[in-house]
């Protein structure tokens, strides 16, 4: 049955093993891809997703005993440039561009390489730009730097380059993960016209409404081993993240009515041009409200405004009923609001510094003792707060970089709850953490409210404001344009709203 | 038209300039427009454009170096050690011994770089120090004057006599310097190589993975800038006529601030041969004003610093908004 799996396959990997210093990070697995096909790579982080990817595109080497064919060829142990050759391409999450180099340039890179100086020829690389961008439908001007174009018009780029060296299998990690919707749904019309012409595209996404969309079979990766090979068709997302966890989460709505409690925070008329306007909301002591609608329909602005780094033009902000008025976000903390950034990597944490470091840095000032930061009391704190979110560390001086995702952002969170706030805001609180570490995450915004936190939840995945909230406001084009409350509408109804 | 000066915002600020400061010396003394000042600037700027032309190619690739002027020093002296060990030389023996030189040292540095994962400014840092150290040390701060004829010799390949009476020539180093910027700009812009260089300084992780070789990459550059700050050496003795062992001491930030002023990033990826021409022509120019006018000398540097800083503001300032996008 394998053996007539592999036939006329673009890609066969049996028995592929990879040990890293005494950690295997994938254990006896296999992964086949047939010409044309969609196939989808699911896993969590660290599941062996990237370390496939490696070992088939050559980057890293297999342990003895794995049999790798690419296109029928028996290839003991491929090469970057052999796997090139014989048709195979990545696109890397960092997409690997050139951004002080031409449009022409990015996608003829190949015509550069090689050891032994030769002319460079312009015109040509412009006509093979023009060639690939035109099957890809797409008009971009080859001899615009790339740095000008946006990051999906980049995506496009990197796609193009994969395409000039005639690939019959790109593999795209995360290809989505920094689009808008109307993107995406573009790449993904790219991927399926790249498939009608017998390219066949692995697709490695945390998107599982995109993968079951886009994709015809999905191979799940747990812990490094193979889980199986499953068709998409019938799958659900809640069963593949069954698959990848290996855990069962019931989505139940969590929505509870707090409308008796005292109101936190009071938006009436509030606008900012160009970003968002006309926003009236409330949040009650131990609320969670959710926002969503899709990139750019003016959250993460508000989020910002709320948070004292942009100034209201019109409107008023009520806090415990008492108007304020932010001109910094230091007043805004002052005053009890917290802000965890969309951006966590970049902006929430500082990843070589020590996750006690991280953790005081947004109260260092109630740390001091005699003018000066007390140890003990510093370290007391780190404590308390790595054990009520039930963050794993090795110990408090590790560097934040060290940890996981899910981990990250237990630590933005414990640094923003370190401030002791009435109000949290939270943008995409769970961007790059995996499905499994989702639920705690979200467990604990949930132990939060109930001790009385009011909290915004920013998101633009409808699914996490549904189960979480206790009511959600969608967002579109800076208003508020629907109320919606989960205990009487269904899933289906309000991802109609944000995305249809 | 408008496609090409956003494409070229800096080398046509810095045009814009050049042309501005032009009129306005023009229109206030007598002798900056006149051929004799012409032919003075080219002399006076060929070693630092030739300096420039190998500068600019290691910053392209991402890297800086600070040890080049002090390297030439050496190549001076031990070229002229070498020469007379054999009994004199020629011009191609000169050349051969001074790039040979060159190249080693820039070796050096490109060793140093890749082998043992240092950052260029901390390994060139330390280069210029121990070249300048050893010169020193070796030479006791003697110069030599006794040199070849052929080298020490002024060469004058071309003179005219204007009707004020005086002479405008142009000498070899000038020649020389249109070799250099034609060479760099072949490798830099038409080769494959030179777009090899450009990619690793852009992005040194995406160039890795598609299987540009670091290693390469640092010889490349600093073998480039060791060959040029050879050929820049061997130039210099001829316009001074005499080997002293400090007298390029302080022009690699001369040149490095030419090189940057002419659109060259530190961060690697940009940079152009035109806007290396037009960053140290500015500076001569300026200079050559300044004394023009009858401004002491030692103004000049606040002068030159200023015009780079507001230079590499308003050039940075306009490229990016020309652009549409911020740093």
């Amino acid at each position: 049955m394998a053996e007539q799996a592999a036939r006329g396959a673009v890609l066969a990997m049996r028995g592929v093993s990879k040990t890293f210093g005494g950690v295997k990070a994938l254990d006896d697995v296999s992964f086949t891809v047939r010409p044309g096909e969609v196939h989808c790579l699911a896993g969590e982080n660290g599941s062996g997703k990237s370390t496939v990817i490696k070992i088939a595109t050559g980057v890293y080497t297999a342990d003895p005993g794995a049999g790798i064919e690419i296109a029928g060829q028996s290839v003991a142990a491929p090469t970057p440039g052999l796997a090139r050759r014989l048709g195979i391409a990545v696109i890397w999450q960092d997409l690997a561009l050139f951004p002080e180099m031409t449009v022409a340039e990015n996608i003829g890179f190949e015509a550069l390489l090689g050891a032994r100086p030769k002319p460079v020829a312009r015109r040509r690389m412009r006509e093979t730009a023009a060639r690939v961008l035109a099957r890809l439908g797409v008009a971009l001007d080859p001899d615009a730097p790339l740095r000008s174009l946006p990051i999906a018009k980049r995506q496009i780029v990197a796609i193009a380059r994969a395409l000039v060296g005639e690939a019959r299998l790109i593999f795209m990690d995360e290809p989505t993960a920094s689009l808008t919707q109307a993107e995406t749904d573009h790449l993904l019309e790219i991927v399926r016209s790249l498939s009608a012409s017998g390219v066949a595209v692995v697709f490695v996404s945390h998107r599982l409404a995109e993968v079951l969309e886009v994709s015809s079979a999905v191979t799940v990766l747990r812990d490094g081993r193979l889980v199986g090979v499953f068709p998409t068709e019938g799958m659900t997302q809640s069963r593949l993240t069954e698959l990848m966890t290996g855990q069962t989460f019931d989505s139940a709505v969590a929505a509870r009515d707090r409308s008796a409690a005292p109101p936190v925070l009071e938006l009436t008329g509030l606008t900012r041009e160009g970003e968002y306007a006309d926003i009236d909301l409330t949040i009650r002591k131990g609320e969670i409200l959710g926002i969503t609608g899709l990139i750019g329909a003016g959250r993460t602005e508000l989020g910002h405004t709320l948070f004292g780094m942009t100034r209201p033009d019109r409107g008023e902000i009520r806090l415990d009923g008492k108007p304020v008025r932010f001109r910094s976000n230091g007043q805004a903390i002052r005053a009890g609001i917290s802000y965890v950034s969309e951006d966590r990597l970049s902006l929430g944490l500082i990843q070589p510094q020590s996750i006690a470091d991280n953790l005081s840095l947004t109260v260092l000032d109630r740390l001091l003792t005699a003018g000066l930061i007390s140890p003990a009391r510093k370290a007391s704190l780190v404590d308390r707060w790595i054990r009520e979110l039930t963050v794993k560390i090795g110990t408090p001086a590790d560097p934040v970089a060290t940890l996981s995702g899910g981990n990250q952002q237990r630590i933005v969170l414990a640094k923003w709850l370190a401030t002791e706030p009435r109000l949290l805001v939270l943008d995409a609180p769970t961007v790059g953490v995996d499905v499994g570490a989702r639920a705690g995450i979200f467990a604990i915004i949930r132990r939060l409210a109930e001790q009385g936190l009011a909290i915004l939840l920013i998101s633009d995945e409808a699914p996490e404001v549904y189960f979480n909230a206790d009511r959600v406001l969608h967002m579109a084009g800076g208003r508020i344009v629907g109320h919606y409350d989960p205990r009487a509408t269904t899933l289906a109804e309000l991802e109609q709203a944000v995305y249809a | 038209m408008r496609r090409l000066i956003n494409a070229n915002a800096t080398e046509f600020w810095l045009i814009l300039v050049i042309f501005a400061l032009g009129l306005f010396l023009s229109l206030t003394t007598e002798q900056f427009f006149t051929l004799v000042n012409f032919t003075d600037l080219l002399n006076t700027s060929a070693v630092n454009l030739i300096f420039a032309m190998g500068l600019v190619v290691v910053l392209i690739a991402g890297a800086i170096d600070i040890s080049f002027a002090v390297a030439a020093s050496v190549v001076q002296y031990v070229a002229a050690l070498a020469l007379m060990a054999l009994g004199g030389g020629n011009w191609v023996l000169g050349f051969l011994i001074a790039g040979a030189c060159g190249i080693a040292l820039g070796a050096v540095n490109a060793a140093l770089i890749h082998h043992f994962r240092i950052i260029s400014i901390v390994v060139t840092i330390a280069t210029f120090n121990v070249f300048f150290g050893l010169l020193m040390f070796f030479t006791r701060g003697v110069s030599i004057y006794n040199l070849p004829g052929w080298w020490s010799d002024r060469i004058i390949l071309w003179e005219y006599e204007t009707a004020s009476g005086a002479w405008a020539e142009i000498t070899l180093p000038v020649l020389v310097m249109v070799f250099a910027v034609i060479a760099t700009w072949l490798l830099i812009s038409h080769s494959s190589t030179g777009r090899q260089l450009y990619a690793y300084g852009d992005n040194p992780e995406a160039a890795r993975r598609i299987g540009i070789s670091p290693g390469a990459v640092q010889y490349i550059a600093f073998g480039w800038l060791g060959l040029m700050l050879g050929i820049a050496g061997l130039m210099q003795v001829n316009y001074a006529q005499e080997v002293v062992p400090n007298a390029l001491f302080g022009r690699e930030l001369d040149v490095l601030a030419a090189v940057v002023l002419g659109g060259a990033r530190l961060g690697g990826g940009r940079g152009t041969v035109l806007g290396c021409v037009l960053g140290v022509l500015l500076i001569a120019i300026t200079e050559n004003g300044l004394n023009l006018l009858g401004v002491s000398p030692y103004a000049f540097k606040m002068v030159v610093g200023g015009i780079i800083l507001a230079a590499i503001t308003l050039s940075n300032l306009s490229l990016e908004s020309l652009a549409g996008r911020r740093p």
